[in-house]
């Protein structure tokens, strides 16, 4: 995969269309802590039942942008839209019925200790709709099923699951209300490599099956390898959005060590960097072409 | 069927029953549809086989799916053939998935519990009591066989971790310590001057205010708030250093956490606590004496005398000499609990309380003894 012989090239991060109809557009957006400023002017449009990784460096504001898009961090300017409802626009309770239609997976689970694992399922069920207590624990086993856990591990309290199994609990409360979004902080880290590639493919398969979008912020290349179909990189307080192979032509010096250092190579970038989009049915040519 | 709340409606065709499924099938119209179908179920709507038409479902998520096929399995089980038929082709995938995960069965249910599982469970916990006393002796072994290292190497005692320490236990919890104090002085001669005013002996709050005060309320009070607040502060401490692996990372180093962790906490509560007591007696005696002098209607240099009169030394040594113990108590206890602490965060919580119950106990527990001593000593 060439450099781009063209210095200007640079990647845009919106895209064109109404942006009702996008999971996520976000215009202008700016946080800043004290003097220091994570983004600045940050535009992103994210398309409905589509897979976007976020990367970029430590302390570039990943977790703060996730954290921004689910409304627990308010920005200091930029208008944000989501599930093409506008977060100024909205009280605090319509709100929390936009945040029900999310699902969020933390990065260590995040899971109630005091509630079994079926409870935990439970928990926006209860919170969000006025299912009775028997199709709750129907579905709450159902959920348990989708995410590849055993059926005795809804009894099971989180101190008694191993870290993957964390993790798998917590993606099944996360699809407790079929979100149409559902939010990833470091899906894989901690885990093994084995357990890694499995809960990416678990991701994948449910992406497709309940054609949810997922926006996952990531470090690990084979999963962004595996199953993004595009790519958004935290870069000098701005974000630029591609598919693979359109990252790898960026000439900026930190995408050129991500996309093309060592670890990228071990991850098979390059060769293989374009076949989820063939596996997908996208064309791996895109709509949005580089301004 | 232009019904605005109806997710299910069925015609007869022939042998077979249709029913025709419409609208939203979501979580959020989960509990509708459920109560629709377990009606039309229980109804009996059905005559020999049911195909399930889904061409009017217009959005399914899992829970929709959920509904469709556990629906499907209960009139199979009740005999009919049931076939699913001209589902959009874009929910096709979700179908086969939750089909794939639909629950076998339920899941286990743990058996009830009996009269014997509850008497077994008082065991246990008895058992659990006496490993953890003995446990606790061990660790007092552990820290006498380092106490006793140290002392022949007295380079080795961490002096600016124990000064730090007084300083967190002993001059910190001054205030708190010694505003109790005097307002127990202050309840101790207003109770005692309004009950002895009945027989006319006033004059002895000041004898009841001095003895109470000296021999058991500065000591006992004292430690009371020490255990709350220094000794859940070792446990805590010891216990987020065990949570974030240092306690480890020490023992790699060739450090013993008993000499670096334990060592400074334990001599410098040992330290810290009879001042406390000392600083303690002098504010209840004080709060006493302010409360004779409102009520009993006499000078403040004629309670120091009768105070002088109604108290010995021996008094003021049998409240003393039981800190030094009780700061020992306190200070391993905390200690103890914090290097239990294993894993979460969560048994950081569970061990800190737990070290201020046991520590507060043990102390009272003590000074019982201590009394029981006392009288047959007879001081």
């Amino acid at each position: 995969m060439a450099v781009s012989d063209d210095p200007e090239f640079k990647l845009g991060s919106t895209l064109p269309g109404d942006r009702k109809d996008f999971a996520v557009s976000i215009r202008g957006l700016v946080n800043r802590f004290g003097t220091q400023v994570v983004h600045d002017g940050l535009d992103l449009d994210i398309k409905r039942g589509e897979v976007l990784g976020i990367v970029g460096g430590s302390g570039t504001g990943k977790s703060v942008l996730l954290r921004t898009i689910l409304g627990l961090n308010i920005a200091a300017e930029g208008d944000i839209m989501l599930l093409g409802e506008k977060q100024r626009d909205l009280d605090e309770h319509e709100w929390r019925r936009v945040q029900a239609r999310c699902g969020v997976l933390y990065q260590s689970g995040a899971l109630f200790s005091s509630l079994t694992v079926a409870e935990n399922i439970e928990a926006p069920m209860r919170e969000h709709s006025d299912l009775d207590d028997d199709l709750m624990d129907q579905l709450a086993a159902l959920k348990i099923q989708l995410v590849g856990l055993p059926l005795s591990a809804g009894d099971k309290y989180p101190s008694q699951l191993s870290g993957g199994m964390k993790k798998r609990a917590g993606l099944a409360r996360a699809l407790s209300l079929d979100p149409e979004i559902i939010f990833l902080d470091e899906p894989t880290a901690g885990l093994d490599p084995v357990g890694a590639a499995d809960f990416d493919q678990l991701i994948l398969s449910l992406q497709r099956s309940l054609g949810v979008t997922v926006v996952m912020v990531t470090h690990d290349l084979d999963s962004l390898v595996a199953i993004c179909d595009r790519i958004a990189v935290l870069l000098d307080k701005k974000i630029r959005v591609g598919t693979m192979a359109e990252l790898m032509r960026d000439p900026h010096p930190w995408m050129q060590e991500y996309f093309h250092g060592p670890r990228a190579r071990a991850a098979g970038m390059g060769k293989t960097g374009d076949s989820r989009q063939e596996a997908n049915g996208h064309p791996a040519t895109t709509d949005h072409p580089p301004r | 069927m232009a019904m605005a709340e109806s997710w299910v409606s069925s015609a007869r065709q022939g042998a077979k029953t249709v029913w025709s499924l419409q609208g939203e099938w979501t979580v959020h119209h989960a509990e509708k549809i459920n109560r629709e179908l377990s009606a039309k179920i229980a109804a009996g709507e059905r005559g020999g086989d049911v195909v399930f038409n889904m061409a009017g479902i217009s959005s399914l998520d899992s829970a929709g799916a959920w509904l469709v096929l556990r629906s499907a399995n209960t009139l199979r089980t009740s005999g009919a053939e049931v076939s699913l038929r001209d589902l959009d082709p874009r929910m096709n995938d979700l179908m086969q998935r939750v089909i794939e995960a639909a629950p076998s069965g339920k899941p286990p249910v743990p058996p009830p519990r009996t009269l014997l599982d509850w008497i077994a469970q008082i065991g246990e916990a008895v058992y659990e009591i006496w490993d953890q006393l003995l446990d606790l002796l061990a660790f007092f072994g552990a820290f006498c066989q380092v106490f006793l290292r140290v002392i022949a190497n007295p380079r080795r005692l961490r002096i600016n971790s124990i000064v730090s320490h007084i300083e967190q236990t002993g001059l910190n919890a001054m205030p708190i310590v010694g505003l109790i104090s005097f307002l127990v002085g202050v309840v101790l001669a207003y109770q005692g001057a309004d009950q002895l005013a009945r027989f006319g002996a006033q004059i002895f709050t000041v004898n009841m205010v001095g003895i109470s005060v000296l021999r058991e309320m500065g000591i006992l009070l004292t430690s009371i708030v020490v255990a709350g607040r220094s000794g859940s502060a070792f446990t805590a401490q010891i216990g987020t250093m065990k949570v974030n692996e240092e306690v480890d990372a020490m023992e790699t180093m060739g450090l013993t956490p008993m000499e670096v962790l334990v060592l400074p906490r334990v001599i410098a509560l040992v330290i810290a606590l009879p001042l406390l007591t000392f600083f303690a007696d002098v504010l209840g005696l004080l709060g006493g004496g302010v409360m004779c002098v409102l009520l009993v209607d006499m000078s403040f240099k004629q309670y120091l005398t009768l105070l002088n009169q109604a108290i010995t030394l021996s008094q003021f040594w049998v409240g003393m000499i039981k800190a030094p113990v009780f700061a020992l108590l306190i200070s391993l206890i905390g200690c103890f609990e914090g290097m239990r602490v294993s894993g979460s965060a969560e048994s950081v919580g569970k061990l800190t309380t737990r070290s201020v119950v046991e520590g507060i106990f043990l102390v009272i527990v003590f000074d019982a003894f201590f009394s029981i001593l006392f009288s047959l000593l007879g001081v």
